[in-house]
């Protein structure tokens, strides 16, 4: 068993030990004084600290690739394929049918992993859940609930392609109509 | 012979055939308590193992298996079954030492008594320097699968999370991201963390009994052995690239088409049902879906109350009921949704994907 009153009296004979000692006395007013310089230096520390974060969010140089790029001329695209040569780069599928051309977002809706061109089975096939869409973009098989999305494209005053990412159009809204949505050549 | 048996256990391979296989083996594993003895673990050791040593000689499982990374899963496989077999083993022989009126194990005099110090503390600090050394060489032997550099425009054919979290990789293919992500691994968390509110039965606390607690053991090996570790042997041995489904034998063919035209709720009622086009409102569309939803979540609670569940319903008052309802009814959802996709091809079955809500 725990002897508690030996316990208590070595605890006494501590305290008077220490009493003794000669050790400078720290008042209350120099310990306060002590606290506010810690309590301001942690501050000023933890301020210059966020502040340094939040800078950490505007990189002075960004390398992603321009949302607005020129894609050549329309006669490079062949006829009824999907143009994966942008996918690397821009993650943008540039597909003609006919005279169509439309910029396809290679951007599974799904969970946004990037699908991959499948030409013999001609579909978009996303190999992190199996979403499945069409070479016109609409989906198919698997969990994606909706169309990839298309991309802004016109033609540029040199006769190319441009192709302009900051701007999306969604099928299920009703958006692929909109003329700025697929070029006519 | 053996190639044709091999063809033949990959064509009947399939997530809904091992998904009831795995149902009907818990559930008759656990009607007869013969299955937890040491002989049926010595049995069930040797048909594993054998069968294990029978399917490394071909040559697509083996790459499957050999894989650095698969090797740790196998091993907790093995163990997963073991322990699985231990407490039950444990809980079958405490049931019979009861109805035989003999004390239990725990209670019994001659139970081997150690001390903390310095026995316990040896042997984990032994333990924890054996657990050192099987892993630095772990590490030296098998080499870490590092690839090249990741490219967010390029996604490999076989995409795949860490293998514990294959489970949830595996439900996104049948819920909307935000719900397969979010709400459902929300709702096993808080599920299990009142746990304790709900079953407040001291029966079987501090020892093994199956008796005693039935209902809880069949609702945790279900939640646990078949919704957890089998999704992850599912997602880990048999989802291929494209998140194809490989029988055990099959080669892993990127190019492999599976006809998977999915379907939503909405069209089968309005397109194939009454034949005409989908109305434009999407709560016209989808009404049929939210009223089954709803009575999903509503009607078995209410009828369970007045019949089998009427027990419970009368011991844990109406919010602790309903919310250990809504727990096993979520639970259910998971499987029920796996069949659904798989037997008839049901994409969602209320699909608003103007409000990222698809189920």
């Amino acid at each position: 068993m725990w002897n508690v009153g030996s316990f208590l009296r070595v605890e006494k004979g501590f305290q008077m030990a220490e009493k003794s000692d000669s050790k400078p006395e720290i008042t209350r007013r120099g310990f306060l004084s002590w606290v506010r310089a810690g309590w301001i230096a942690f501050t000023a520390a933890a301020a210059t600290g966020s502040l340094s974060a939040f800078r950490f969010m505007f990189p002075n140089v960004l390398f992603e690739p321009p949302q607005i790029f020129k894609a050549g001329f329309p006669s490079e695209y062949a006829d009824g394929m999907v143009d994966t040569r942008w996918k690397e780069k821009f993650r943008v599928w540039i597909v003609r049918e006919g005279n169509l051309i439309y910029a396809l977002r290679s951007v599974c809706t799904h969970l946004g992993c990037t699908p991959n061109w499948l030409s013999t089975e001609e579909k978009f096939k996303c190999p992190c859940h199996g979403s499945g869409f069409y070479i016109s973009g609409i989906n198919f098989e698997g969990p994606a609930p909706r169309p990839l999305e298309r991309v802004r494209i016109s033609l540029a005053e040199d006769g190319q392609i441009l192709i302009d990412q900051t701007q999306i159009f969604q099928q299920e809204k009703g958006q692929w109509s909109n003329p700025e949505s697929f070029l006519i050549i | 012979m053996i190639d044709s048996l091999k063809e033949l256990i990959n064509s009947i391979s399939s997530p809904s055939f091992f998904l009831t296989l795995s149902i009907i083996l818990l559930g008759v594993s656990l009607y007869f308590k013969q299955f937890w003895t040491r002989r049926s673990l010595g049995i069930a050791a040797a048909i594993s193992g054998g069968l294990f040593l029978f399917s490394v000689t071909d040559e697509n499982f083996r790459e499957i298996v050999a894989k650095p990374d698969n090797l740790p899963i196998i091993a907790l496989l093995f163990l997963v079954g073991f322990f699985t077999w231990l407490s039950l083993h444990l809980a079958f022989d405490n049931d019979r030492r009861k109805a035989a009126g003999e004390p239990i194990l725990e209670k019994q005099e001659t139970l081997p008594k150690t001390f903390v110090w310095p026995d316990l503390v040896y042997i984990e600090f032994i333990a924890l320097i054996v657990c050192t050394v099987v892993l630095i060489v772990w590490s030296v032997l098998l080499k870490a699968p590092i690839e090249e550099p990741a490219n967010p425009a390029d996604s490999p054919p076989s995409t795949k999370a860490p293998w514990y979290f294959l489970g949830l990789q595996e439900m996104l293919v049948y819920f909307d991201p935000w719900i397969a992500g979010v709400v459902i691994p929300s709702i096993i968390v808080l599920g299990l963390m009142a746990i304790p509110y709900i079953d407040r039965d001291v029966k079987g606390s501090g020892y093994y009994s199956f008796r005693e607690r039935r209902p809880q053991i069949l609702v945790f090996l279900f939640g646990f052995s078949i919704l957890w570790v089998f999704l992850i042997i599912l997602g880990t041995f048999f989802r291929g690239p494209n998140w194809n489904f490989f029988g055990p034998y099959e080669f892993w063919d990127v190019h492999k088409v599976v006809l998977m035209n999915n379907v939503n709720l909405s069209e089968f009622i309005w397109v194939r049902g009454m034949g005409i086009g989908l109305p434009r409102n999407w709560l016209v569309r989808e009404i049929f879906g939210i009223v089954l939803l709803l009575g999903y979540f509503a009607v078995p609670p209410y009828l369970l109350a007045r019949g089998w569940f009427r027990s419970y319903y009368e011991k844990l008052g109406i919010n602790r009921y309903l919310l250990m309802m809504f727990l096993l009814l979520s639970m259910l959802a998971l499987p029920i949704k796996m069949y659904l996709l798989w037997i008839f091809n049901l994409k969602y079955i209320v699909s608003i994907p103007e409000y990222f809500f698809n189920i």
